[in-house]
């Protein structure tokens, strides 16, 4: 299976995403410069971190206008997994492919430091390689994470159990304290209504190797690689 | 014509940057300064000599990417 990289300028996570999907999992990977109009083959898109155009404006703003985006939008409305993270969650979020928007974090720092989030649903081509319940390990490094949607929209997600991650302690309890920026009902990831769709604000891509300190994020690759291949052996039989 | 876009949070929405800064006026002295808001400004210099025609456009630019309407509201004066 391949997957596909979209790189803007100003994406800084896109080696790490490409290493864990090639080097760590053996899979195919394919960079796609934003201003392509084609995912070719891929079978999965990700949406790396950092700072697409300068993040000029709001984050995520001006991404959504970047012409592979189209391409994305259709791959989503197809049913295909797309993989935000970080500012690849903020892009989802300004091309309206998740609702909600992000603020910046409540006391105004950068948060660079490994936190907990625990995996809520299993249901989704991301998660489908973890427990349900389980507790990751992940480092985030933002400064605009603290999700917000109004009352009406947070009942909705929960209700439809699209929020994928939350922030936790290391025993996985939601507490004040374990939100590292004020996110809305401590979330961390969502999914689209058809639950092909995920952002999270954590790097996975950066939790996938022993050496760094963390392994949990393999799980997330790892799910997407597992949904596919079951889908293929579903298509054949 | 000049069209002014003036962008802020929602007023359901916390503002952690203004809150920040009226704390600052606080410790300057300026007690009486009750909230700060922080937004972003906008001119736009628009090929049109119609204040209504500028006023329309200078909205729909508002509402397609100079505000995310989430979580921010607009609000537009031009030159008469």
């Amino acid at each position: 299976m391949k997957f596909a990289v979209v790189v803007f300028p100003g994406s800084n996570c896109d080696e790490d995403a490409f290493h864990a999907a090639t080097d760590v999992l053996g899979e195919r990977a394919e960079y796609i410069w934003h201003k392509e109009t084609s995912l070719k083959d891929a079978d999965v898109v990700i949406l790396p971190g950092g700072f697409a155009h300068g993040d000029y404006l709001r984050t995520g703003a001006m991404a959504r206008f970047s012409p592979i985006m189209r391409a994305v939008e259709a791959f989503a409305a197809e049913g295909g997994p797309v993989l935000g993270i970080c500012n690849g969650f903020q892009i989802l979020l300004e091309a309206g492919l998740l609702p909600g928007a992000m603020l910046r974090n409540r006391d105004l720092k950068f948060h660079c430091e490994h936190v907990h989030v625990r995996v809520e649903y299993t249901d989704t081509p991301f998660t489908g390689a973890c427990h349900a319940g389980a507790v990751l390990r992940i480092p985030i490094a933002h400064g605009d994470g603290n999700y917000f949607a109004d009352p009406e929209t947070i009942a909705r997600l929960e209700a439809n159990r699209q929020v994928i991650f939350r922030y936790t302690d290391a025993a996985g309890l939601v507490t004040d304290a374990a939100n590292p920026n004020g996110s809305a009902s401590g979330i961390a990831g969502l999914c689209s209504d058809r639950r092909n769709v995920v952002g999270l604000m954590p790097h996975p891509e950066r939790a996938c190797e022993s050496a760094l300190g963390s392994v949990d994020g393999l799980q997330i690759f790892r799910s997407a690689v597992d949904a596919l291949n079951l889908h293929r052996v579903l298509q054949t039989a | 014509m000049r069209a002014r876009v003036f962008v802020t949070l929602k007023t359901s929405v916390f503002d952690p940057q203004g809150r920040t800064i009226a704390d600052a006026l606080h410790s300057l002295g300026y007690g009486t300064v009750d909230d700060v808001r922080q937004g972003k400004y906008f001119e736009l210099d628009l090929r049109t000599a119609d204040a209504s025609e500028a006023r329309a456009l200078a909205a729909e630019v508002a509402d397609k990417l100079l505000a995310n309407p989430v979580i921010e509201s607009y609000r537009v004066e031009v030159d008469s």
